[in-house]
């Protein structure tokens, strides 16, 4: 079966399209959907298998990255998306996504002290574009699944993987959910434990900072004119594609 | 009731904004023994209980996992205390009323999520100083922590307890009874209001009333001063200009512009007959050609320099929002692609002494202006892709900032009409008073008064009101919604309205608009430029499907009144007639001043070093740099390595990485050729390509050209290099050359002084004949004048040297022949293609040296045209592994950032070089003793590349360059050893170092501060 990937999009969600194109190369359907489609009518989830929240900055990240689309989640939706999960079905955040998969509480769910968890402000205090080689550090992942390595860019000012405290990552990191890892000498920002992205406790939600879907083509990759007489370089394809490929394989 | 919300990181972790403030105060000259303690907080004023704010905390405001908060009625004495335990007095910086605060916004709306309905709600920045007398506590607020064009201070407490913006506004007719005004009165009249009219216009203005037998309506003087203003006329450059250019022969253009920029165009069009590939030019708001069989592309670029002067941030926030709207405006609309930006500073580590009144420091403008594209360009979701920054000290009171937008549009959406009886309706942000006389005030000089009587022009952007309007806007242009859109840039509704509807006619219902808050008037209404706004021509059937969008995707849209076909222009408010304008007095009733423009031939001087005392305001960019490789301690180095070393950390070629690594450089996808390219992602590429679509191969090409410093010799050989330098870089990585577009952008001193005016003609008519003889077309531009600026209690206006920016877009067919500048493989061959000649005049080198005189570069197009077809053939049957263009320190900065972009050394051999035979007898250079050896390492001579080329292609690759009549020669070879070796011509080493100190020494100089690497 051809999973349908509801792309959702809010005001400045600005990854959408590319983020389709990605699911739609690994073999997926997609509909982008603005967000008060949802609101209007959260039984329109149904029709899809896979909801993705793509990158940018929703609502301008104004308070905080990904807080006022975490808000109207939080306070409208956060059941439908539940339900969306417990059917078996998958969720994925990039960058913007996964602040608001984190600060909504799905991916994290709060407990007594609230969330435990959050993304801020880099250590720099800027927002930085750069790509990091990355590390998948658990099998729990359905989304990474088969993939040990990944080169994918960073983009994004509030990013860096923060918790109340060790007890909690201990945690997370025992229950295998801190699955994706940047090579320490390549964290951008200063995340805990050098955390790129996480999933929840199903392996089913999964929320990344780095962008998968920049890094589909082989001519997307910063050094890629290197590689251009390496025998191979015709078949190649980007490391980020795998992602796409194996929420679309999930289903097969 | 007004509650006030302190947030503070939370202990164990930095406080981030204390640390830059105290990097900035130590930069901008304040005293080391202060420290900072910060917050960023919220005030929200309405009925609310103490639990709704501490819910509102909890869930909304403040992280809980990194923040801890404060809450109190303002005036608490609880929020005097730091919770981290900062000591010392208090400082606030809040926001005007009627700035626009995005934040504050969004917790307004979001509060109501939780059924909390706060009335307003605005930001603050909070500062805990100690060590800090009164007098720096205020001089911290005036210089660091505030503006006062967007903020206000407040020492120790809040001095007010309500938010209210805006008072009801009650109609009251304006007329101006200008029929019985002497010329006196008429100048003062353009004075007051803000017009900046000349008495010839104003006397223009009289007389057609005097023939309507009334008096205009303030509104109406605004209109026409709008339409009339440079910003939007461009009345000096398309005006009437007599030239003399030295040689005796006077020339008379009727409209300069026309007569050189666009006519090379149209000379070039007739040219290329089948294959032109220029769709709209210099028509709509940006230049079109072709791209392949469904899309064309669009690209334009504009300045916003006197805004950015006065609050980089907004400025240039604005700027970038500004330049995004023109092919989001052009025929029905462009889908934005990527940005481009070019600034020009004054030396960020200036001296605060050195930094007149009125001025900001050049680092906060520095800092302010990359923030403002950044947070505007990243939140468009819109890669910024290419730019470049140069130095020169003259630009302390005029920054430069160039903003570039391309877009991408379908070829049966390239072309509009407004229809008459179409609808007008408005789209997008609210109006408020935001940057009224913009338009006027950007035509003007700047003072150290500037800064009190424009500060109204100055606005603050909100990208994401401008991405839902993008949003809407494309899916309604598919969907067939309207026939015409453009842009509310300068001017407003004004300006908006008034274009559209020259050829038809609109009436105006003022008070039909939108606003921000109460108590503007007709006229603010019809003249601000609140950003983010788009007018749109809509058939009347087809609103009700508009605004269902509109309303769908929350974007708000107001029919703002009709295309009404009888020739005029009507306001009205509140159903009365405010104005009623002929559209041809707007658009053709300006008289046209003569112009007197002068241009003095010099000789070309021998180059000696600057007489004692004088240092060249340019040199300021590499002094530092220069003492630095001086000092280098007890290794012994030639002096070409510390002139290698010094112009390397010159802030012209310094490494702009502290920049690009702020952009979004790769949103949607498309990226190729990064900005920085290389085995470690930290090399100078030479331009951008993109794939704009991201299931075709076919590539975008930017690339950009700007020499200001060969200006102050000849602006005709500055403008020819810039135009040369901005195709060899597309060149570079592989565009066509022959189906490479220009833009151009002209920022000059007063144009009222005849040999300032003189010197941009003949940057003009060089324009022209390069453009022509390379067969590369102009399809838009733009110009910026009275780039002056007159310090307190001075008559001398400082002038901006001669800054023409050309910025060109090229194609290439399969992004997979495209060919970055970084070394690939030891063992390679190393070529220099091109000709080099004593061309030191302006150089980077003589910078560094404190030279003046010589010969500028200069351009040889037909020679240039047969490399770059040569290149480019070469390129298409991938015999090329790296190119990378020769501009600024020429052959030596060329090969050095080559090699340390790719990891790998070079060997080179200077006796391989020949200088062409037209540099004659190359004279002495001060303290040089190789001189030809110096003009081989050091000459910036146009139209040339270094190449590395593959052992097995360089037969193949010799053949096509000897075919093409292109001159070349094998000059050494990529080595393993991460060293640049240069042998002299007479055997020894001219250059000898070691590879991560040049790029040490490349990378430091503007890095400032903040990246984690």
């Amino acid at each position: 079966m051809k999973p349908n990937v509801l792309i959702l999009r809010a005001p400045g969600t600005n990854c959408d399209l590319e983020t389709a194109y990605a699911f739609e190369l690994a073999g997926a359907t997609t509909e982008r959907v603005h967000v008060n489609r949802v609101l209007e009518n959260p039984a329109l989830l149904e029709r899809f298998q896979i909801l993705c929240f793509p990158g940018g900055f929703s609502y301008g990240d104004d308070i905080a990255a990904g807080r006022v689309m975490a808000t109207k989640i939080r306070v409208n939706l956060v059941d439908a998306i539940r339900k969306f999960r417990d059917d078996g079905k998958l969720i994925l955040g990039v960058c913007n996504g996964f602040q608001i998969l984190i600060k909504s509480g799905i991916l994290v769910a709060d407990d007594d002290k609230g969330a435990p968890v959050t993304l801020t402000w880099n250590k720099s205090g800027v927002y930085t574009d750069r790509w990091a080689r990355l590390e998948v550090k658990s099998d729990k992942c359905v989304f990474l699944k088969g993939i040990e390595k990944m080169y994918l860019p960073v983009a994004h000012a509030e990013g860096k993987f923060m918790a109340r405290d060790e007890s909690v990552l201990d945690a997370l990191e025992a229950q295998g959910r801190l699955a994706l890892r940047y090579v320490p000498s390549d964290n951008p920002n200063g995340a805990a434990r050098d955390v790129a992205g996480a999933c929840d406790e199903t392996g089913r939600v999964f929320g990344l900072m780095p962008h998968p879907e920049r890094h589909v083509d082989k001519t997307q990759r910063p050094d890629w004119t290197r590689f251009r007489d390496d025998p191979d370089f015709a078949t190649r394809v980007g490391d980020g594609l795998q992602i796409f490929k194996n929420a679309t394989e999930y289903f097969a | 009731m007004l509650w006030e919300v302190d947030i503070f990181a939370a202990p164990g972790l930095p406080d981030v904004a204390a640390a830059e403030a105290t990097a900035d105060a130590l930069d901008l000259g304040f005293s080391p023994n202060l420290t900072f303690g910060t917050a960023r907080g919220y005030l929200a004023q309405g009925d609310l209980t103490r639990e709704q704010i501490d819910a509102l905390v909890e869930k909304l405001l403040a992280d809980p996992v990194v923040e801890r908060a404060t809450v109190g009625r303002v005036g608490d004495p609880a929020l005097d205390l730091s919770l981290r335990g900062d000591k010392g007095k208090i400082v606030y910086a809040i926001p005007k009323p009627g700035v626009t605060d995005a934040v504050a916004d969004a917790a307004l709306k979001s509060a109501r999520e939780f059924g909390i309905v706060p009335e307003a709600v605005r930001t603050f920045k909070k500062y805990w100083i100690d060590g800090a007398s009164d007098e720096e506590l205020r001089r911290l607020g005036r210089k660091l922590l505030a503006n006062d064009a967007i903020e206000q201070v407040a020492y120790g407490k809040l001095d007010f307890d309500t938010l209210q913006v805006g008072s009801s506004y009650k109609f009251e007719l304006i007329v101006v009874p200008i029929r019985r005004f002497s010329d006196d009165e008429l100048l003062a009249l353009s004075k007051d209001m803000g017009l900046y009219l000349s008495l010839l216009e104003m006397r223009t203005i009289q007389e057609h009333f005097v023939k309507l037998d009334r008096d205009p309506t303030d509104v109406e003087l605004e209109t026409i001063a709008q339409t009339w203003s440079e910003h939007c006329s461009h009345k000096t450059l398309a005006g009437v200009i007599e030239y003399d250019d030295g040689t005796g022969t006077k020339r008379l253009f009727e409209n300069m512009l026309k007569e050189t920029i666009f006519d090379a165009t149209v000379k070039i069009r007739e040219n290329l007959g089948e294959s032109d590939f220029c769709v709209s030019v210099f028509s709509d708001n940006a230049g079109v050609v072709k791209f392949d069989d469904e899309h064309n592309v669009c690209f334009k670029v504009e300045t916003h320099n006197h805004p950015s002067a006065l609050e980089p941030y907004g400025g240039a926030n604005t700027g970038i929002g500004g330049v995004i709207r023109d092919p989001m405006g052009t025929g029905m609309g462009a889908k934005p692609v990527c940005n481009t930006d070019v600034f020009c500073f004054a030396p960020p580590k200036l001296d605060a002494s050195e930094v007149p009144n009125g001025v900001l420091h050049p680092r906060r403008v520095v800092k302010g202006v990359v923030a403002g594209v950044r947070d505007y360009g990243n939140r468009m979701g819109i890669p910024t892709v290419n730019g470049a920054v140069y130095f020169d000290k003259r630009y302390l009171g005029n920054p430069l900032v160039y903003c570039g937008n391309v877009g991408l549009i379908p070829v049966d959406k390239s072309f509009k009409e407004p229809k008459p009886n179409d609808l007008i309706v408005a789209m997008g942000g609210r109006t408020g008073r935001d940057g009224i006389h913009g338009a006027t005030f950007s035509s003007v000089e700047l003072t150290s008064e500037s800064e009190t009587v424009s500060g109204g022009a100055v606005q603050i952007g909100n990208a994401i009101t401008e991405k839902t309007v993008l949003d809407v806007m494309l899916e309604a242009r598919d969907r067939g919604l309207y026939d015409a859109v453009t842009d509310c840039g300068a001017g407003g509704f004004s300006s908006a309205v008034g274009e559209m509807g020259e050829d038809i006619g609109a009436e105006v219902d003022l008070s039909a608009a939108l606003l921000k808050y109460e108590g503007l008037s007709y006229s603010e209404i019809w003249i601000s430029e609140a950003q983010e706004r788009m007018v749109f021509a809509v058939p009347k059937d087809k609103w009700p499907e508009l605004k269902a969008l509109c309303d769908s995707e929350d974007v708000e849209a107001f029919v703002l009144g009709e295309f009404k076909p009888n020739g005029r222009l009507v306001l009205k408010y509140d159903g009365k007639v405010v104005a009623d304008l002929e559209m041809k007095f707007m658009h053709k009733g300006r008289p046209r001043a003569v112009r007197q423009a002068i241009y003095r031939p010099t000789d070309v001087a021998p180059i000696t070093v600057a007489p004692e005392g004088v240092e060249l305001p340019a040199r300021t960019i590499a002094s530092e740099a220069v003492s630095r490789a001086q000092s280098c301690g007890k290794e012994f180095k030639s002096a070409a390595a510390l002139d290698l070393e010094a112009i390397l950390g010159s802030l012209n070629v310094a490494s702009k990485h502290w920049i690009i690594r702020q952009y979004d450089h790769e949103v949607q996808g498309g990226s190729v050729l990064k900005p920085l390219v290389g085995v470690a992602s930290d090399g100078p590429g030479d331009a951008a390509v993109l794939r704009p679509k991201v299931s075709s191969r076919r590539g975008l090409v930017v690339s950009n050209g700007m020499n200001p410093n060969y200006g102050d010799y000849d602006t005709y050989h500055m403008a020819t290099s810039a135009i040369d330098e901005a195709i060899r870089n597309a060149v570079a990585v592989g565009a066509n050359p022959n189906t490479i577009s220009i833009l151009d952008n002209f920022c000059w001193g007063a144009s009222d002084k005849p040999e300032v005016l003189g010197s941009l003609v003949r940057a003009a008519l060089a324009c022209r004949e390069a453009s022509i003889e390379f067969g590369t077309p102009f399809i838009s531009g733009k110009d910026s004048l009275n780039n002056e600026f007159r310090p307190e209690g001075s008559d001398e206006a400082v002038a901006i040297p001669p800054s023409l920016l050309i910025s060109a877009m090229g194609q290439v067919d399969d992004v997979e022949t495209c060919v970055s500048m970084d070394l690939k493989k030891p063992g390679d061959a190393i070529y220099l293609v091109g000709t080099t000649k004593n061309e030191l005049g302006g150089s980077h080198l003589s910078l560094v040296r404190n030279w003046v005189g010589g010969q500028v570069p200069t351009v040889d197009v037909p020679l240039a045209k047969r490399i770059y077809n040569a290149i480019y053939a070469a390129t298409q049957a991938r015999l090329i592994s790296a190119a990378h263009d020769l501009s600024e320190g020429g052959l030596a900065v060329a090969l050095a950032e080559s090699a340390f972009a790719g990891g790998f050394g070079a060997e080179v051999d200077l006796a391989a070089v020949e200088l062409a035979s037209e540099s004659g007898s190359l004279g002495s250079l001060p303290g040089v003793d190789d001189v030809a050896d110096c003009v081989k390492l050091f000459s910036e001579s146009n139209s040339r590349f270094i190449v590395e080329v593959a052992e097995k292609n360089a037969e193949a690759f010799e053949k096509i360059l000897t075919d093409a009549g292109a001159p070349f020669v094998a000059i050494g070879k990529v080595v393993e050893e991460p060293r640049l070796t240069i042998k002299g011509s007479a055997g020894g080493a001219a250059i000898d170092a070691d590879l991560a100190d040049l790029k040490r020494r490349w990378q430091k100089p503007l890095d400032l501060g903040g990246e984690v690497d």
